[in-house]
C-alpha cells in the first residue's frame, strides 16, 4: 500500500448524514454525556461553512440565541458524538463561506430559500 | 520476541477513539522487518539484533550489501538498523520476519527520527530567545542575540554561549508514545502525537524507556 491508501485507511467510514451545504438549516442532534448521564442536545441555525478533508472534515452552524447574540459551532462531520443532522431548509447562496451574515442581524440576515 | 521495527513516516492525522474524543495520531508505514543479523557478546562484544526494512531493487544496493542479505536468502533491503537486546536472551533467529504485531494497542513507545533540517537558524528559533523591540528607535536588532558577554573581565566570550547556527537535522527520539492503531496486515502503526522527521522519512520504534502518566 501506498503513503496516501494507509492514510485513506484510517478515515473513519461515512456516517449516512445527508449532504450539507453552506446556507443549508440545518439541527445537529449531539450527544452530551454529563457525569455518566448521556443526553442529546439539538443546536439548529444556519450552516456558514464546511470544510472537508477525511476525519478533519468540519463544519459551523450559526444561530441566534436570546438578546440577538450569535453562537457559532464547529461540529467534526465524521464524529461519533454527532447522532443525527436534519436538514431543515435549504437556501440559495452565492459564496462557499456565509461569513457576511455575522455582520447582519434580524431581516437582513434571511436567505432565500432554494426551490 | 525482540521488540523493535524500522518503518517510514506518513503523515498525521486524527482519528476518533471509542468515546468520540479526537487523537492526534501520526501514522507510520512499520515493516515488514527482517533480521538480517544478530550480533552475540562472544563475537561482537555486545548483543543486538540488526533488522533490516524498505524493499528495493538489487540493482540499488552494493554488492558488499546484497552480499550481506544474501547469506540469509532475504531480499534487497535499503535500510538496516540495529536494536540491542537487554538482557542478552536472542529468541530471534536470522533471517526472521518481524511485523507490526510486536507491538500492541496502548503500549509505550519511543520512535527515533531525524529531525528536519532547519539551515543556519538564528538564536530565537534556534535556543528560544526573545526578541528586542520593533520600535523606540531601534533598527536592525529585532531578532539579534544580544550581549554575549562581559567586559574587560574576562575579555572573552565564555565557552558555551549559545548563538546562532545549524538546527535540525539530528537524532531525536520522541518518548512514551502510545501505540493507537496496529494492524499487521496493512503493516501500519500509529502512534499518539508527533513523531520527529518530515513524512517519508525513516524511524526506529521501540519499546518505551521510561514510562510516564497513565
Amino acid at each position: 500500500m501506498n503513503a496516501n491508501e494507509l492514510m485513506q485507511s484510517l478515515v473513519a467510514e461515512d456516517r449516512g448524514h445527508p449532504q450539507i451545504a453552506p446556507g443549508d438549516t440545518v439541527k445537529v442532534h449531539l450527544r452530551v454525556i454529563e457525569g455518566d448521564k448521556e443526553r442529546i442536545q439539538v443546536f439548529q441555525g444556519v450552516v456558514i461553512r464546511l470544510r472537508r478533508g477525511g476525519n478533519e472534515a468540519n463544519f459551523t452552524v450559526r444561530r441566534i440565541a436570546s438578546h440577538g447574540i450569535g453562537v457559532e459551532r464547529t461540529f467534526l462531520l465524521k464524529s461519533p458524538r454527532i447522532e443525527k443532522i436534519e436538514v431543515v431548509r435549504r437556501a440559495k447562496v452565492r459564496r462557499a463561506q456565509l461569513y457576511y451574515l455575522r455582520d447582519l442581524r434580524g431581516k437582513a440576515a434571511r436567505l432565500k430559500e432554494k426551490r | 520476541m525482540i521488540k523493535g521495527m524500522i518503518g517510514r513516516k506518513i503523515g498525521m492525522t486524527q482519528i476518533f477513539d471509542e468515546n468520540g474524543n479526537v487523537i492526534p495520531c501520526t501514522v507510520i508505514e512499520a515493516g515488514p522487518c527482517y533480521v538480517t543479523q544478530v550480533r552475540t557478546a562472544e563475537r561482537d562484544g555486545y548483543t543486538a539484533v540488526q533488522l533490516g526494512f524498505g524493499e528495493t531493487k538489487p540493482q540499488r544496493l552494493t554488492k558488499g550489501q546484497l552480499g550481506h542479505l544474501r547469506r540469509n536468502n532475504l531480499p534487497a533491503l535499503r535500510y538496516l538498523r540495529e536494536f540491542r537486546v537487554k538482557n542478552g536472551e536472542v529468541d530471534v533467529e536470522e533471517g526472521q520476519q518481524i511485523k507490526v504485531d510486536v507491538f500492541e494497542k496502548g503500549e509505550r513507545v519511543d520512535v527515533i527520527g531525524t529531525s528536519k533540517g532547519r539551515g543556519f537558524a538564528g538564536t530565537i528559533k534556534r535556543h528560544g530567545f526573545g526578541r528586542q523591540n520593533k520600535t523606540h528607535g531601534q533598527s536592525d536588532r529585532e531578532r539579534a542575540p544580544g550581549s554575549v558577554g562581559a567586559t574587560t573581565t574576562p575579555g572573552r566570550t565564555l565557552p558555551g554561549q549559545r548563538m546562532a547556527g545549524r538546527m535540525g537535522n539530528e537524532r531525536v527520539t520522541s518518548q512514551n508514545l502510545q501505540v493507537v492503531v496496529v494492524d499487521p496486515e496493512r503493516n501500519l502503526l500509529a502512534v499518539r502525537g508527533s513523531v520527529p522527521g518530515a513524512k517519508g522519512s525513516i524511524v526506529m520504534i521501540k519499546p518505551a524507556r521510561v514510562r510516564r502518566g497513565k
